[in-house]
């Protein structure tokens, strides 16, 4: 473990008991977790490298108890880890020695489908995948699609503002809520948005979405649904270079096409997904797209022809368009399958998570395989080239001394590099624990100071998920001061009007 | 002289003598800023001021003009991103997007000549700081889903970014939203990132006869259901589409439903068609193409319709409901108060004119929002701004944490005070 946390508080730990007893007060007793076997079901998430066993989990039901246990554990300095499926790939719900476990599994129902209004009013703890299904039989469906769906919450993905492999046409969750309650730290109860749109005052849910469990607990969400397209197409399009389906992605888009989906695999990621299924992946290109088009079958078919167009002009080595669903799940297989044959290849992978201005792809693609020989590490590359994401998977063996610190070292460089070119740390895993210390390289000291101070709004003492998203942790009373260097005017020119 | 003007103006004296500044590099704000926060001053921070008669009427403040911010300063149409000065006119904008085929996808309203000023006056900061969205809004999100990042000075006086140039991005709280619809009382904006969009290639829309609301409501509620990508629906009742500048519009001599489809040609054309088959039970059916399209959704986007001179005294409001629940919230109202209506977003958005009352009718209003919705009071006299609530009333839990939420940007009060709410 190369990132620290910070040292649990020895006397909150002294205390244990007595906040054991504090929250059998609140919940039933099957909701609470406080035998060590069990607690270890609790003990990391989907960042598998970091792991840490919970003072105790508790599993609220209603956001009364929600409301009660924060506001104890406001009281009594208790740190506060919110959790929802635990498929957090940056550390998110990693557990604190010195704090609870807010599992928000129980709250697992859809509360209401409003197809008139076209929304669904859901607990945080409802699977992703879930929503879809409970409304596709009416031709509806929720947008974001995170590669976990099937497992992952709608609370988790708030708190990491989930995309998936459809942002560039229909946003991220972000994009995709109309309402929230939530619960604060103090253990006030606020409700954001509802079934309308744009509420005047300050975009609170706005803020919250994508604040890695750092800001409040919600404990119900209005998402959009949206009506399933007609059609979904699907093309797959082989290239010599890295640079050329770079060029094409751009020449896709300057034509005025925004595809539902554009997905780029390097060329170690195709020949290890080919070698898993055996999908039919052209074994001879350096770099394999595909492009998907959704909505109205006019529009697919018009659309897919001008793709075509434009990859022939590109100089693509190979196309094929999906004539029939069953293809284009086919299509897809490998792409989906990136993670377990990647970890066929290996015994730990790290996946990062990083984005750059589209345009940069082969450069970084390039440099992270140099950066790959200087670390003598394996690397594949998945990228949503539509919305410029890029999941370079990093191969390496724990059991072999160093490697773990070696690959974290090489992960850093990746994302430095994103940064450099323009781009971002976290385009959906979020910064957790996993990205933590790169903060700096994205940010100024007087940037993540302010970014704290909305946190000090929110959560004054730091009791809820400490220790993510930011590298430095300053007490609230110090960030609140204002440095007044003013008195006069030292610039007489600034011109008026 | 400045220094012995800024010593002039305490915080006792500030009502004898204000300033109007027009900064033209951020350490001129920072300066500024800084200057205001250690002699309490407060500033009245805006673009061109042509949504100044928008909010809470402010107190009496100095000026801080962000005009001299103007210019794109990067634009990439292969990568949907254009950067530019938060002063930089929307007009500008819209030219330099054009050219590429492209735009922005949230259709910023133009409230100049519903507020009393000229056309196409506005500027981005000031459109991103009210998040005033245009009907395009149900299909492609607000202003606040088209902001990827900015830079900006803090009420404390300090310089802070965030987001980038990326559409994906988890790095950091997401501060690019809590900016949007802030209406200045956070920060400065002195740049920003937008997300452009490709402009459609066509666009038709289908006009309905008829003024009967609820039915106009369910007509657009089964567009909107459809997988026919409508990224416009609103109607306008007979009173109202008779003002329009589209002839086939102001000479239907009935209400109009209007739902737009846009996209590439044989798209948009074959879904119109379809929208035509769905709907032929609700009325007759006619369409409007390109220019005419054009013209009108403008009218609906800038509220038009309140813009002669015989609406020149009226009282705005600007409604967003659950939009199934449009024609009866705006029924109640109007069963109440009396006033002329039309509603963009399926239904969700009303946009209410009344007569003028002391109170705006504003607890009549709220009280008609029993399925939830937000009310705000758009347009009114400075007197009536000052006693209404301008805005929706926070209740006790949420009006502190936006309270601590202002103090973490602006301790000292120093950007546009009262602006949105009392003490906020």
């Amino acid at each position: 473990m190369a990132i620290a946390m910070p040292a649990p508080d020895q006397s909150v730990i002294a205390k244990r008991p007595e906040i054991i007893a504090a929250m059998k007060e609140i919940v039933a007793p099957e909701c609470l977790i406080d035998d060590q076997e069990e607690l270890s079901a609790y003990d990391q998430d989907a960042l598998t490298a970091y792991h840490q066993s919970p003072l105790i989990v508790v599993l609220p039901e209603t956001t009364e108890q929600v409301s009660r246990i924060l506001k104890y554990c406001r009281a009594n300095q208790v740190k506060v880890v919110p959790r929802g499926a635990g498929t957090s790939l940056s550390g998110g719900a990693l557990p604190l020695g010195d704090g609870i476990i807010l599992g928000m599994s129980k709250f697992n129902q859809i509360l209401d489908i409003d197809y008139d209004n076209r929304c669904a009013v859901v607990q945080p703890g409802v699977t992703n995948l879930s929503i879809t299904q409970a409304v596709q039989h009416k031709g509806f469906y929720y947008a974001p699609d995170p590669s976990s769906q099937i497992a992952c919450t709608i609370g988790g993905n708030v708190a990491e503002n989930s995309g998936g492999v459809h942002c560039l046409k229909y946003g991220l969750t972000t994009n995709n809520l109309l309402g929230f309650e939530v619960v604060l730290m103090n253990g006030e109860t606020i409700r954001l948005g509802g079934k309308h749109l744009d509420s005047e005052a300050y975009d609170l849910m706005g803020l919250l979405t994508g604040s890695e469990g750092l800001l409040g607990v919600t404990t119900e969400v209005t998402v959009r649904l949206l009506q399933s397209p007609e059609t979904v197409r699907a093309v797959l399009i082989g290239f010599d270079s890295n640079e050329v389906a770079g060029d094409c992605v751009a020449a896709v888009i300057s034509a005025g096409i925004i595809p539902a989906g554009m997905e780029m695999m390097d060329k170690p990621l195709i020949h290890a997904t080919d070698d898993f299924l055996g999908c039919g992946y052209p074994l001879d290109v350096e770099s394999l797209m595909i492009v998907e088009l959704d909505g109205p079958e006019a529009e697919v078919d018009y659309l897919i022809e001008r793709i075509e167009e434009i990859a022939h002009d590109c100089g693509c080595m190979n196309i094929k368009v999906s004539t029939s669903d069953a293809e284009r799940e086919n299509f897809w297989a490998g792409r989906k399958a990136a993670f377990p044959a990647v970890g066929r290849l290996t015994p730990d992978y790290l996946c990062m998570d990083g984005t750059i201005p589209r345009h940069k792809i082969s450069e970084v693609l390039q440099k992270t395989d140099e950066l790959a020989k200087k670390y003598n590490l394996k690397v594949a590359n998945v990228f949503h080239a539509g919305d410029g994401n890029l999941h370079p998977l990093i191969m390496f063996d724990s059991n072999e001394p160093d490697e773990l610190e070696r690959a974290e070292a090489f992960g850093a460089d990746i994302l430095t590099l994103c940064v450099e070119l323009g781009g971002v740390l976290s385009g959906e895993h979020g910064v957790g624990v996993e990205k933590r210390d790169l903060m700096g390289t994205m940010f100024t000291e007087e940037d993540m100071k302010q970014q704290q101070r909305v946190k000090c709004a929110f959560d004054p003492e730091s009791l809820l998920n400490p220790g993510k998203v930011y590298p430095q942790l300053h007490r609230c009373a110090e960030l609140s001061k204002v440095h007044v260097h003013g008195g006069q005017l030292r610039f007489s020119d600034i011109p008026r009007f | 002289m400045v220094a012995s003007y800024a010593s002039l103006i305490s915080r006792d004296f500030k009502f004898i003598m204000t300033e109007n500044f027009k900064p033209e590099t951020p350490e001129q704000v920072l300066e500024l800023v800084n200057w205001a926060a250690a002699d309490g001053h407060v500033f009245d921070v805006s673009g061109s001021s042509s949504k100044k008669a928008y909010g809470r009427s402010s107190e009496t403040a100095n000026g801080l003009s962000l005009s001299a911010f103007a210019g794109i300063t990067l634009y990439e149409p292969e990568e949907l991103v254009m950067a530019m000065g938060a002063g930089t006119p929307i007009a500008e904008i819209h030219a330099a997007l054009q050219e590429k085929n492209q735009h922005l996808a949230f259709e910023p309203m133009d409230l100049g000549p519903l507020l009393g000023g000229s056309p196409n006056g506005g500027t981005i900061g000031g459109a991103l700081a009210c998040n005033l969205s245009g009907p395009r809004r149900i299909k492609l999100g607000a202003a606040r889903d088209h902001l990827l990042g900015f830079k900006a000075i803090s009420g404390r006086g300090e310089h802070f970014k965030s987001g980038g140039r990326v559409v994906k991005n988890v790095t950091g709280f997401d501060l690019s939203k809590l900016m949007t619809g802030s209406m200045g009382t956070l920060g400065v904006l002195t740049a920003v990132t937008l997300k452009v969009l490709p402009a459609p290639e066509r666009t038709r829309t289908v006009l309905i006869m008829g003024d009967d609301t609820s039915t106009a409501v369910q007509a657009m509620t089964a567009a909107l259901q459809s997988p026919h990508e409508v990224s416009a629906a609103a109607h306008i009742p007979a009173a109202l589409a008779a003002r329009s500048e589209v002839s086939y519009i102001a000479g239907a001599g009935t209400g109009v439903m209007a739902i737009r489809v846009e996209g590439p040609g044989p798209s948009a054309d074959v879904r119109c068609e379809k929208l035509r088959d769905l709907l032929a039970g609700f009325g007759e059916i006619q369409e409007l193409h390109s220019m005419n399209s054009a013209k009108f959704w403008r009218e609906v986007r800038d509220v038009k319709f309140f813009t002669n001179d015989a609406s020149s005294e009226k009282q705005i409001w600007r409604i967003s409901v659950p939009p199934a629940s449009g024609a009866d919230v705006a029924a109640t109202i109007m069963g109440a108060l009396g006033g002329e209506v039309y509603f963009d977003w399926g239904g969700g958005l009303i946009w209410l004119a009344l007569d003028r009352r002391e109170d705006a009718g504003h607890e009549i209003i709220r009280g008609a929002l029993k399925d939830g919705g937000h009310a705000t009071l758009i347009r009114a006299a400075d007197a009536v701004r000052a006693n209404t609530p301008v805005f929706h009333l926070q209740p006790g839990p949420l009006a502190e944490i936006t309270k601590r939420t202002k103090t973490a940007f602006d301790p000292k009060g120093v950007l546009n005070p009262g602006r949105m709410y009392e003490g906020v």
